[in-house]
């Protein structure tokens, strides 16, 4: 058990005519090495909720617990659970400051008090992890492509090796392709550092393909917290939330509609193609 | 007469070292000629550093051509004195809502355009009154702007332009921050100014699904246009598509896949409806 929020409650300009509930006693769990998908509409609050997990924000009421501790336990030391649990915010490439790439990476570690040995071992090695080549370490960032400006600014944030990866959006206003690269990176800092990631999304094809379990927020609280098939079995619900379906499974619903002998519990396009070609008779 | 035409446009940015001395050169945009109809709906794509941003920039005269030349509505954007008639021609909305938007009341933001270019009071009510209508967000004008949704904050930005009666639109990602149903509204907005206002409408996007109801699909790749045609046309190509570090609609995607698992259906299904009627063919005929 890595991270566990205990009836979490969080106002915004607590006691004032201005007060807002931003989250509303929200409980769950996360185990470690999961891959969790966190979605919800504008406002819905997940961008509130990630921001406790490594102690930006406090709570109104209820805890957080980082590996049965109370992480705002007056003695807690957040310092030490921000080398835990790494936050990589929206548009984290706004956040690069060096005059080179491997500098900037290196800033995260060095802060932690390492050696520059050992910080500059983990900026390679972070580097490596999210494909950024040899070629460009000595570069400005500022010189980079948005696709590797916001690979490096994730690498800064690899380079602490948290335990728990949290990425705000990581994908907003990459291409295509630069957005598999990214997401088949996390998958493979997951399996190879056995880290657990939590990604915020607003693509559900995303969630979809990645992540193991999926956590719906709406008005502040979670509605729904399964995996990604039992997830989308909510269609009307999840529209109604101004969210949705991925594309290729309101494809399914429709040919199931129209009379053919297909699932609908499909939410890839691979699965898609088999479930197709076995109702075709061409299995 | 086109809305839009670029002729042999290049644009160059040139890096400095600190002693201003020339250290390199990237050409962003090379030798693109282009022309847009009005009331014509443009989809542009390209991965990130194709030089679709860098384009977009020049049709509202942001950026000035290195080589080439740019006109909007007949006049050209080197021409300093047409500079503010331009750019309320050809207005632009960018990716990030919170950054265009400055008013501390709705419809006080969306009279900043108009009021900036002189409009005479009355006239201002009345464009934001009708600007604000025609992107569904007129019961919110007197809000605060922060207290809106990411997909309300853009479709109030894209009023913000509206009232400074534009010919042309030019939206730059605006949909990449929003949730699905913020991209709805947003995309439902847009294909409405075209549709109802016969607005020229350029949309840049990463999200291929917005582009099925555009005119016609510019892809662009190191700075050129790589492929052009209708949206049936270009999402025939998947594998072109893909090779440019771009994608299909998903339902696109999964038809191309069934036909090279040997299924008669034919390229280019574009939305689930068409993906039936195809499969319903294969069954009966």
């Amino acid at each position: 058990m890595s991270i566990l929020v205990n009836h979490l409650t969080y106002k915004y300009n607590p006691g004032t005519p201005m007060e807002s509930v931003a989250l509303n006693d929200v409980s769950f769990e996360i185990g470690d090495g999961e891959f969790i998908g966190l979605i919800g509409h504008t406002g819905s609050g997940k961008s509130t909720l990630v921001q406790h997990l490594n102690g930006i924000l406090k709570p109104t009421e209820g805890s957080v617990y980082y590996n049965g501790r109370d992480v705002f336990d007056g003695d807690y030391d957040l310092k030490e659970l921000r080398s835990h649990v790494g936050l990589v915010f929206q548009y984290p490439e706004h956040q690069l400051f060096e005059s080179d790439v491997f500098k900037d990476v290196c800033f995260g570690p060095l802060n932690l008090g390492l050696s520059k040995k050992e910080a500059e071992l983990r900026a390679y090695k972070a580097l490596k992890l999210v494909g950024i080549e040899d070629d460009f370490f000595y570069q400005s960032p500022f010189d980079l492509s948005g696709g590797q400006k916001r690979r490096v600014a994730i690498a800064g944030v690899l380079a602490m090796e948290p335990d728990v990866l949290v990425l705000d959006e990581p994908t907003a206003g990459l291409d295509p392709r630069g957005r598999d690269d990214l997401l088949d990176s996390l998958k493979t800092v997951q399996a190879e550092t056995g880290c657990t990631v939590v990604l915020v999304s607003h693509s559900m094809e995303d969630v979809a393909r990645y992540a193991d379990r999926i956590l719906v927020m709406n008005n502040g609280t979670i509605v729904y917290d399964d995996k990604p098939v039992s997830v989308f079995r909510h269609y009307d619900k999840l529209k109604e939330m101004g969210l949705g379906v991925p594309e290729i499974t309101g494809a399914m619903y429709r040919l199931r509609a129209a009379g053919f002998n297909v699932s609908t519990d499909v939410i890839t396009v691979d699965d898609a193609v088999n479930e197709i070609m076995a109702a075709m008779g061409h299995a | 007469m086109e809305i839009i035409k670029t002729e042999n446009l290049t644009f160059d940015y040139i890096r400095r070292d600190e002693d201003g001395n020339v250290e390199g050169i990237t050409t962003a945009v090379d030798d693109v000629s282009l022309k847009v109809k009005p009331g014509e709906f443009i989809a542009i794509l390209g991965h990130n550093g194709s030089g679709k941003s860098t384009l977009a920039k020049h049709i509202n005269a942001i950026l000035f051509p290195t080589e080439g030349t740019v006109f909007v509505d007949g006049m050209n954007t080197r021409d300093d004195e047409k500079i503010w008639e331009i750019r309320s021609t050809a207005g632009m909305v960018f990716q990030n809502p919170d950054n265009q938007i400055i008013g501390q009341v709705v419809e006080e933001d969306v009279g900043f355009g108009p009021e900036n270019m002189g409009v005479p009071t009355k006239e201002i009510w009345e464009r934001v009154e009708e600007s604000l209508k025609a992107v569904g967000m007129y019961e919110f004008r007197k809000k605060s702007p922060n207290r809106l949704s990411g997909g309300q904050k853009q479709r109030v930005s894209i009023a913000g332009v509206l009232a400074m009666h534009p010919k042309c639109i030019v939206l730059d990602e605006p949909t990449a921050m929003l949730d699905p149903i913020g991209r709805r509204e947003v995309i439902r907005a847009v294909t409405a100014l075209n549709d109802v206002e016969k607005i020229t409408v350029i949309l840049i996007t990463h999200n291929m699904d917005e582009t099925i109801g555009a005119n016609r699909i510019i892809v662009m790749d190191k700075g050129k246009i790589a492929m052009e045609g209708t949206p049936r046309e270009i999402f025939s190509r998947v594998e072109e598509l893909k090779a440019l570090r771009l994608d299909v609609p998903q339902v696109t995607n999964c038809a191309h896949e069934l036909r090279k698992r040997g299924l008669k259906i034919p390229e280019g299904i574009l939305t689930d409806k068409e993906l039936v009627e195809a499969l319903k063919h294969v069954n009966f005929g």
